[in-house]
């Protein structure tokens, strides 16, 4: 009796190891995460306007259908990486993920607080890298340091209406985002 | 004999809970630091890198990009304040008011994140599309056929999911009552 109780007990501790290292591997493992199908779709370190989600098709789950939608995925093992992006006349946002799918970074047009969200994207290293005298002289110039290497920008500009759709994407395809050399 | 008996028995009991816990949580969208409003439930933790284990497997497992912290912040609706599920062949009925946000987002899915196909290709509201009421309370009818007013077709599907997207909003980690944050309520009116 008590030896089949121990049985248990050591079943029940081993599933639970089982459950917490599946759900830890999952990001690794996972296929169809959104940096993963976004992979076809996007060319390296460019913006790349994104379909708008119907019906019939999406690129990703739960999209917001009231949103134009711009994705950079990039790559800063060839540099630091600049992102301009004008604000449409909604509302404008920008949001950092990581490889792995992880929000790191989010601004708003508000709190950018100019009529183009200028940042610099860079690894930790890179950033320190840049001569100091230029950080503190460059005010207003945002440095985003990103976890890893990889990752994707998202831009979205709402249309508050339908009709303003085309507006909201016209705003977008003005944004870009390109690798600065290493000096 | 007694032995490898036991150690199999324990090795199938503990992969059949293992795993299956694993997809439990994964399927259900479990996750640490809900708020929960009415029937309206966010994560605001999981539009940051404080975002739990649990949600990190979910989105990686669904492929979503989940909604930034600076950005604003999503609740999601799987029943009616009274519990009961969204079932798009039935008219539910959203009334009251919103948090202080500079725009929301209402938007029907299906419970996979698919938007619902429908004759009006009609998939959401935004706060400027709403009409109001004089006191800036607004009703929404979510209802396979047409309705007057503020109409969201359901495509009469088995199970939908809503979303509502607060941008530029207050609303976050922060939040703790229903106080701070009123949420719209969900009434099932009856099916057809």
């Amino acid at each position: 009796m008590i030896r089949a109780l121990l049985w248990i007990l050591g079943a029940i501790l081993l599933g639970g190891i089982v459950h917490l290292s599946t759900v830890l591997a999952m990001p690794q493992a996972a296929r169809q995460d959104a940096y993963s199908r976004l992979v076809p779709l996007t060319p390296v370190n460019t913006m790349v306007p994104l379909a708008l989600p119907t019906a019939a098709s999406a690129i990703m789950p739960f999209m917001d259908p009231a949103f134009a939608e711009a994705v950079c995925r990039y790559d800063l093992s060839g540099g630091s990486l600049k992102l301009t992006a004008p604000v449409s006349q909604a509302y404008t946002s920008v949001t950092f993920y990581t490889r792995k799918s992880i929000a790191y970074y989010a601004i708003n047009d508000r709190a950018a607080g100019r009529r183009t969200i200028e940042l610099d994207l860079m690894t930790p290293e890179q950033h320190a890298q840049v001569p100091e005298e230029e950080d503190v002289t460059a005010a207003d110039r945002l440095i985003i340091e990103s976890p890893s290497t990889m990752g994707l920008i998202v831009l979205r500009a709402l249309a508050p209406e339908p009709g303003l759709m085309p507006m909201a994407r016209r705003a977008l395809a003005a944004a870009k985002c390109a690798i600065q050399p290493i000096q | 004999m007694r032995l490898l008996f036991g150690s199999c028995f324990t090795l199938l009991i503990a992969a059949a809970l293992g795993l299956g816990a694993t997809w439990f949580t994964l399927t259900r969208g479990v996750a640490f630091g809900a708020l929960t409003i009415g029937a309206w439930t966010a994560w605001p933790k999981s539009g940051s890198v404080d975002i739990d284990p649990y949600a990190r497997a979910t989105i990686a497992r669904s492929g979503e990009l989940p909604t930034g912290m600076g950005d604003g912040v999503a609740f999601y609706a799987h029943t009616d304040d009274a519990g009961n599920k969204l079932d798009g062949r039935c008219m539910f009925t959203i009334t009251g008011m919103t948090p202080p946000a500079r725009y929301w987002t209402l938007t029907l899915y299906d419970p996979e994140g698919r938007l619902v196909a429908n004759t009006m290709d009609r998939h959401g509201f935004t706060s400027e599309e709403i009409v109001r009421n004089g006191d800036g309370r607004f009703s929404i009818a979510v209802a396979p056929l047409a309705r007057s007013g503020n109409w969201l077709p359901t495509g009469g599907v088995e199970q939908f999911v809503l979303a509502w997207r607060l941008y530029d909003t207050p609303i976050g980690v922060a939040t703790r009552t229903a106080k701070e944050g009123p949420m719209p309520a969900i009434a099932r009116k009856g099916c057809s």
